[in-house]
């Protein structure tokens, strides 16, 4: 029996150690994640930790402690099941139906309930409401935490160091980044979801959308726009937003 | 603890990588890992440390250099091999050893799931309107207080009713059992940023019963 090695040692020579199988003859590629550009080209070799996650995959199968199955059940469900549409039906709804719109600011998770969504990372829901005073931008400063249920998984910038380092001490110039430049007499307030509670943000409803279903401006509703990075817009031919 | 994952108020990041047209999973490898950190459940889960607090302790050079997927697998293997679940030759090559024995029975659910509300009476020690100030503490185990709101002045703007507290000491166990309120804290900017700051704007921060003292 191999003796076992300890902690960190373990952990640094699984993930970017040398290997002794196929992966030993994949050159290092650096960081995992890099410029869109620079991902592009090495999506033609296997990553050494995709090489790596695939022998723990099968391994795990082998020896019965997991089910691959299962395995696909989930990606499947992240895929094509629990997205940020979900939220965009949520905030849709909130536009054309006021009572619904109380209900959801009143107490965030029975009212999402009524739309059928719900479930780990969503279970103490909170919504906050974009007006044209008050702009809200929900950031997990600690970790990535993230209303599931309604936006899905987080994007990368979500979950990267610039935007938890930065949206708290320089919330406007993040926004910026994110083509949004709020007026000076807007407040903006930033949520650091440090506890249980998930935030999503009930953006404004844009001028020129009054005679659109409830379908038509649930497709105008983005991911951003229920963080807090970004405006709902009208659709081009409705007038500016 | 003062880790690098606690991030709020840093410079030095660099720009916002934003992708337009982002898939989920961005290599069917991530999918993969994602599924295999919710499909493991407590196998070779240490009996009290919270999956923060593992993440909190990866050495801040790595933390900083892995994506989040990677950080979720570099753990699950870690526990894998403490627990002697696994071995190092068997990650390598994807296969059992020759003569190891499959792991049985599978471990019992998780204890802590489920909503971490507490459904119980406990009183507030702070009310909705009460000025209250951040604790200047810095402890080594997990906790939820920022670095960038200790020792600022905030006011409680909402109570959320009593939840687990989830700080830990050194070693994972938590801090207390007793569950405690848990406030949305309203901090103006100026407050935590200085001068330069509009007085308009502010960050709402989610803090405990033990995160705060009086104004």
């Amino acid at each position: 029996m191999p003796k076992t090695p300890e902690g960190p040692v373990d952990r640094r020579g699984f993930l970017k150690g040398a290997a002794v199988s196929a992966a030993s003859l994949v050159p290092q590629v650096g960081p995992v994640r890099q410029a869109p550009a620079q991902d592009h080209e090495h999506q033609a070799v296997p990553s050494d930790i995709a090489l790596r996650v695939k022998a723990l995959e099968s391994l795990l199968v082998e020896k019965g402690m997991v089910d691959r199955a299962a395995l696909d059940a989930v990606v499947d469900t992240y895929e094509t099941k629990i997205g940020p549409r979900n939220g965009a039906r949520v905030v849709a709804r909130a536009w054309v139906d006021p009572a619904f719109k109380k209900r959801l600011l009143a107490s965030g998770t029975p009212a999402i309930a009524e739309l059928g969504y719900g479930g780990a990372q969503g279970e103490l829901m909170v919504v906050l409401e974009n007006t044209p005073k008050v702009h809200n931008l929900v950031v997990c400063t600690l970790c990535s935490c993230y209303p599931w249920p309604v936006l899905g998984l987080p994007p990368i910038w979500y979950k990267s160091a610039p935007y938890r380092s930065r949206a708290v001490i320089d919330p406007r110039g993040v926004l910026r980044e994110f083509g949004l430049d709020l007026p000076e007499d807007v407040e903006v307030r930033v949520w650091d979801s440090t506890a249980d509670l998930r935030y999503l943000v009930l953006p404004e409803r844009p001028a020129g959308t009054e005679n659109m279903s409830e379908d038509a401006l649930a497709a105008l509703v983005t991911r951003d726009s229920m963080v807090g990075v970004a405006k709902v817009m009208a659709p081009a031919a409705g007038g500016r937003a | 603890m003062n880790s690098v994952h606690d991030m709020g108020g840093m410079h030095g990041m660099g720009p916002i990588e934003y992708d337009r047209n982002e898939p989920v999973f961005h290599e069917p490898w991530e999918g993969r890992a994602w599924a295999l950190v919710r499909t493991m459940g407590r196998w070779g889960r240490p009996r009290t440390r919270n999956f923060r607090y593992e993440l909190e302790l990866i050495p801040a050079a790595d933390y900083l250099r892995m994506s989040y997927y990677e950080r979720f697998i570099s753990l699950m293997v870690d526990r894998l091999l403490r627990a002697n679940l696994v071995t190092c030759t068997e990650l390598q090559s994807g296969r059992p050893d020759a003569g190891s024995i499959n792991p049985t029975p599978a471990p019992p659910p998780d204890p802590r799931g489920g909503p971490p509300r507490e459904e119980v009476s406990v009183k507030p020690r702070f009310k909705v309107g009460q000025d209250v100030r951040a604790r200047n503490i810095h402890p080594l185990g997990h906790t939820r207080l920022p670095r960038y709101v200790r020792g600022r002045r905030g006011t409680i703007m909402r109570d959320h009713g009593p939840f687990a507290f989830q700080d830990t000491d050194v070693n994972g166990d938590p801090l207390t059992r007793t569950p405690q309120h848990v406030y949305t804290v309203r901090f103006n900017a100026r407050e935590l940023w200085g001068e330069p700051t509009r007085s308009r704007d502010s960050v709402c921060v989610d803090l405990w019963d033990d995160h705060l003292e009086r104004a």
